[in-house]
């Protein structure tokens, strides 16, 4: 397949590290003012590399990228809320030209769930978006294999970064502002971690799983959410004495989706540490099943991505 | 013979205003609906979170029986914190983090109870130092069987007007 890429950053990058050991073809990649266009293939190291030292990815405009030669655009832009964009447009302007889309970008799906299922109706092209909710892990192929209407209920620790700062302040006694500036340091968090302290990347996960589960009709503004700032070091603590820990955990039962932190067995199911994921789907007749990973990263997001792009050949 | 119609001993933990008579009161269902008292321990000098004084009863009654005497305990105002089998408590634990002291626990305490009908059986307290104002509890409540959500959520309305947060467990579907 040939691969058109929006987006050079840590997925985007991968992505196009990556492609060729899947055995596709990276035929452009643009960032925010720069793009790289060869219809026989680019050379990615050389625009890895230029985009590593220049900043720029290359000399080509990145209005043409879409108007270009690919079988799939891959959707790397930053997440953005409300109207979605650039993802959604880009997203709509490649199905209009009867491509698919391949989106690590969440919020299109999230924010404009139903509008994309009608764009993609009216094209040749198809939309997926695994790398959205849980990184490497499967969450949404796992889905769809089951068939939604089997899945009763879903439940996880969706977000990393909230999760990485509940064990360390758990397992060493201190408090957010602490570990915070740590999980900075080792580059767990970024500079402006309010999306994952205050639950709004776990909550958009949650909405797309909704989206998924019944069918579209959620957005961002539907679901309850409450972040991990407020936590003081003592909650933990007191939680501690009782055997259980505090996780951040996304749910999305009976149609309502709710992230906030919860109290849950320090040695249970849920409370993965560090960085790691958890989804839970309780299904209709096999019980519960448990699948976990990394739910971030580069290599991991862009794994999922071209899993996608394998599904699409 | 039905298995509702066989006597069984169960306990029953009341808990008590410290006021004379209080305890006679609280016996009087026992015997109304049939029961037979077999034992009482009065645990003076212990006090439960609200200043009431705790005190546990066996009966010997049939199921059915039993059932008649906890629902006219709780209707006469006695607080019942388990009704022996299992079936009467669900033990349910929450952390509740803010300004504890200043909007005073001990109404919050009794609020959940009112309004959750869920009782408070036990309560662990970490007062922050006084740079950072937010206080933690760990609360453990036993609540009527099959009814911890309402419980829960009648608790979320009481702390949020009182600005305090709720972390709960998982209670619907499965809780691993
Ligand atoms: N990182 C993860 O682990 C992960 C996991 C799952 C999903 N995601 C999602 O995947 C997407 C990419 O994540 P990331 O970590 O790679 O983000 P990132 O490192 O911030 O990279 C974003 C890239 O998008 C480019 N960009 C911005 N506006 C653009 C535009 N209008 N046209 C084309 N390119 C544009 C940026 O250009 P410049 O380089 O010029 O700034 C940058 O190269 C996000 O939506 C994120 O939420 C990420």
């Amino acid at each position: 397949m040939k691969l058109a890429i929006m987006g050079a950053g840590a997925v985007g990058a991968s992505v196009a590290e990556l492609a060729s050991t899947y055995g596709h073809e990276v035929t452009a990649i643009a960032d925010s003012n720069s793009a790289a266009i060869d219809p026989t293939g680019l050379d990615t190291d050389a625009v890895l590399t230029s985009k590593r030292t220049s900043g720029a990815v290359g000399d080509d405009d990145p209005d043409a990228v879409l108007a270009g030669t690919y079988d799939v655009l891959v959707e790397a832009t930053p997440t953005t809320l409300g109207d979605a964009n650039p993802g959604y447009n880009h997203t709509v302007e490649a199905l209009e030209r009867d491509r698919h889309v391949v989106l690590a970008n969440k919020g299109p799906i999230a924010e404009r769930y139903d509008e994309i299922r009608t764009s993609e109706r009216d094209s040749d092209g198809r939309v997926l978006f695994d790398a959205t909710v849980g990184g490497a892990i499967p969450v949404l192929t796992t889905i769809g294999d089951l068939g939604r209407s089997n899945v009763t209920a879903v439940r996880g620790v969706l977000n990393g970064t909230a999760n990485f700062i509940l064990s360390r302040m758990a397992a060493e006694s201190l408090d957010y502002e602490h570990v915070l500036a740590e999980a900075q340091d080792l580059g767990v968090a970024e500079a402006d971690p309010t999306f994952d302290v205050d639950g709004t990347d776990a909550a958009l996960k949650c909405v797309i799983l909704a989206n998924v589960l019944f069918d579209g009709g959620y957005a961002l503004s539907d679901a309850s959410v409450t972040g991990i700032r407020e936590i003081p070091g003592t909650a933990l603590q007191l939680a501690a004495e009782d055997g259980r820990t505090i996780r951040l955990i996304g749910e999305v039962i009976d149609d309502e989706i709710c992230v906030e932190p919860r109290l849950v067995p320090e040695t249970g199911t849920l409370a993965v540490s560090g960085t790691q994921n958890i989804v839970q789907l309780h299904t209709e007749h096999a019980g519960r099943l448990n699948i976990s990973g990394r739910g971030a990263g580069g290599h991991e997001t862009a794994t999922a991505v071209l899993g996608d792009i394998n599904r699409l050949s | 013979m039905s298995e509702r119609m066989v006597p069984r001993a169960h306990t029953v933990r009341l808990e008590l205003d410290d006021e004379p008579g209080k305890l006679l009161n609280a016996l009087d269902p026992i015997a109304e609906h049939g029961g037979n008292l077999l034992s009482i321990f009065h645990e003076r000098g212990n006090r439960t979170p609200r200043g009431q004084i705790p005190v546990e009863v066996d009966v010997e009654a049939t199921p059915e029986r039993f059932d008649r005497i906890v629902s006219t305990l709780r209707e006469t105002g006695v607080n019942v914190v388990q009704a022996g089998a299992e079936r009467y408590s669900e033990e349910l634990t929450v952390l509740l983090v803010g300004r504890l002291i200043e909007t005073d626990l001990s109404d919050t305490l009794t609020q959940f109870e009112h309004c959750s009908s869920a009782s408070v059986a036990d309560v662990s307290l970490t007062v922050a130092d006084e740079t950072d104002e937010v206080s933690s509890a760990r609360i453990r409540l036993a609540a009527h069987a099959g009814e911890t959500d309402r419980a829960l959520a009648a608790i979320h309305e009481v702390a949020a007007e009182k600005d305090l947060t709720v972390i709960s467990p998982l209670t619907r579907g499965d809780s691993g």
